[in-house]
């Protein structure tokens, strides 16, 4: 049993960010990099996976410049047993991040992908279903509990309206949402007693280009300030007048 | 010519189809997967697919791929179950696609919030067709009337993964994303009891939607449905009263689209303040009921 974890290093998802003052992109000055949080939710269901079953081997997977190297460090610190590194300084959207991503696949013929159904930088929400549309697997979203049985995962998903459980046979793509679980902390003796891990770095799989590029980034429009009521009847003398009540 | 193929998923989702076709100023028609098809919107045609239920997503997007061809966008309203169909529909179809449209510059330029919604993006779509998912509040309604043709389409519901079990709580209150009231309470509810005693009865007083934060919904204080914000549902109602909410960027990022925002907390220094359009220092305990008891409800 071959699980895989793609992630992602996005900008500290507790900071408050900027726009550059020239509309560029994000201020990242002095802010650190973390895993995506959906996807270090994704690494600790894998973790807990193998556990339960150590036959199971974790590897780690993402995308990007050498930086990335720290998370992936972060992943293995966590539990995971390799971890792959596609080096690159493309511009990436989640089209060509699905497209390597089934590349990969094909390669190391995982038996289960788990992934964050976002990421909490460009909040997209794209990879995961597109990596199982490129692959023709079973998708289960927004995932809030996994279970394994014998040859297939029963995932019960969050819905608009309530919960549902799905029944999915292997290989299959599944992405976390928050409540799937509390990742385990790792303090950093951790992290460099995972440097004995493998990671391996190569080069991209394929030629594919974005087909969105960002070509502005701003800070939202500002609310309006209302004003603070006194009372009670204030309040709703005012819904009223309003027309709201 | 920019042609449009909106997907309903049920009655309500038909009209922002309308607005959406508007702004970037294309002809569409309309695949109204369940409930009534709505002929009153101004689709060039209907298709009634008639579903119980909306299928998987591995095979409600096989079977929208076949509808796709000739289209230059492909859209609906967001939501958890159209993020989970439509990216895998833009897969499927080797298309771009935009999660959380708010605005279109252009037929191919689209506005969407970012991390929390703490940023505003204008994405550039470089490739035909697009797939995207709408925000309905940030495009202007459109007058109903006319009467569309309508024609049946066969859907096939059938694919990888089987559906075992459904939780629906929903219960009677209106659907938050489509309420005109939404009343919704955070973490100093305490407990689920005193969150739906205090929260769920003024919003039925209201005849509104009852939402939560997601420190609420995280500490099983309230349903993971109810919960607003820019994880969680994004709402636009004429009325939306956040009691005992601080303001947190992804909460407000899920509210700002709301017409009247009231704030009621304890903490004069709550961030809601500088966001609400009108701010009550109190305890909501006391509040609430005082409100309820001058509206005699």
């Amino acid at each position: 049993m071959k699980i895989l974890v793609p992630i992602k290093r996005v900008v500290d998802p507790f900071a408050k960010v900027k726009p550059l003052p020239d509309g560029s992109g994000i201020d990242t000055t002095g802010l650190k990099f973390e895993i995506n949080p959906f996807d270090e939710i994704a690494v600790e269901e894998a973790v807990r996976l193998k556990e339960k079953d150590p036959s199971i081997e974790i590897i780690a997977v993402s995308i990007g410049g050498p930086e990335t190297e720290e998370q992936l460090r972060k992943a293995l610190a966590m539990g995971a047993d390799k971890a792959l590194l596609v080096e690159t300084t493309d511009p990436l959207d989640s089209t060509v991040v699905a497209a390597e991503l089934a590349a990969l696949v094909k390669e190391l013929q995982p038996d289960i992908i788990l992934m964050g159904k976002q990421a909490t930088d460009d909040d997209n929400n794209q990879a995961g279903q597109m990596l199982a549309a490129k692959l023709d697997w079973p998708q289960a979203t927004f995932a809030a509990k996994i279970e394994r049985a014998d040859g297939s995962l029963k995932v019960t998903r969050e819905t608009d309206t309530g919960d549902e459980t799905l029944e999915l046979s292997l290989p299959c793509v599944v992405t976390t949402d928050l409540r799937l679980n509390e990742p385990r902390y790792i303090a950093l003796p951790g992290i460099i007693k995972a440097r004995s891990k493998p990671l391996e770095k190569r080069s991209r799989l394929t030629q594919a280009t974005p087909k969105t590029r960002i070509t502005k980034i701003e800070a939202p429009a500002a609310r309006q300030a209302g004003r603070k009521v006194g009372s009670v009847d204030e309040l709703v003398s005012a819904l009223r007048e309003k027309g709201v009540l | 010519m920019a042609k449009l193929l909106w997907i309903a998923f049920d009655a309500n989702d038909a009209a922002p189809g309308a607005s959406f076709a508007r702004a970037i100023g294309a002809s569409f028609d309309l695949l109204q997967l369940t409930g009534e098809p709505a002929m009153d919107v101004g689709a060039e045609r209907v298709l009634s697919a008639g579903l119980a239920e909306i299928p998987n997503a591995d095979a409600l997007a096989k079977a929208l791929a076949g509808q796709a061809g000739g289209y230059t966008h492909i859209g609906a309203v967001s939501a958890m179950r159209s993020k989970d169909v439509l990216a895998r529909l833009a897969g499927l179809l080797d298309a771009a696609m935009v999660t959380d449209a708010i605005a279109a510059e252009s037929p191919t330029s689209f506005k969407r919030p970012m991390v929390a919604g703490s940023i505003i993006a204008t994405v550039e779509v470089l490739s035909e067709p697009v797939v995207l998912t709408v925000r309905p509040a940030g495009f202007a309604k459109t007058e109903r009337g006319g009467s569309s043709p309508v024609s049946p389409i066969q859907i096939d519901g059938a694919g990888k993964t089987k559906r075992i079990g459904v939780s629906a709580r929903g219960g009677q209150r209106p659907d938050l994303t489509q309420a005109k009231v939404i009343v919704s309470g955070g973490r100093p509810l305490k407990d689920a009891q005193t969150f739906e005693s205090v929260i769920g009865g003024f919003a039925d007083a209201l005849g509104g939607a009852a939402g939560a934060t997601r420190a609420a919904v995280d500490s099983g204080i309230a349903a993971n449905e109810l919960q607003v914000g820019q994880t969680g549902k994004i709402v636009a109602p004429d009325l939306y009263i956040a009691a005992g909410i601080s303001g947190s960027t992804q909460h407000m990022a899920g509210i700002k689209d709301s017409k009247v925002i009231v704030a009621i907390n304890k903490d004069p220094d709550a961030p809601i303040f500088d966001f609400a359009d009108y701010g009550l220092v109190a305890d909501l305990f006391e509040a609430i009921p005082a409100i309820r008891e001058k509206l005699g409800k």
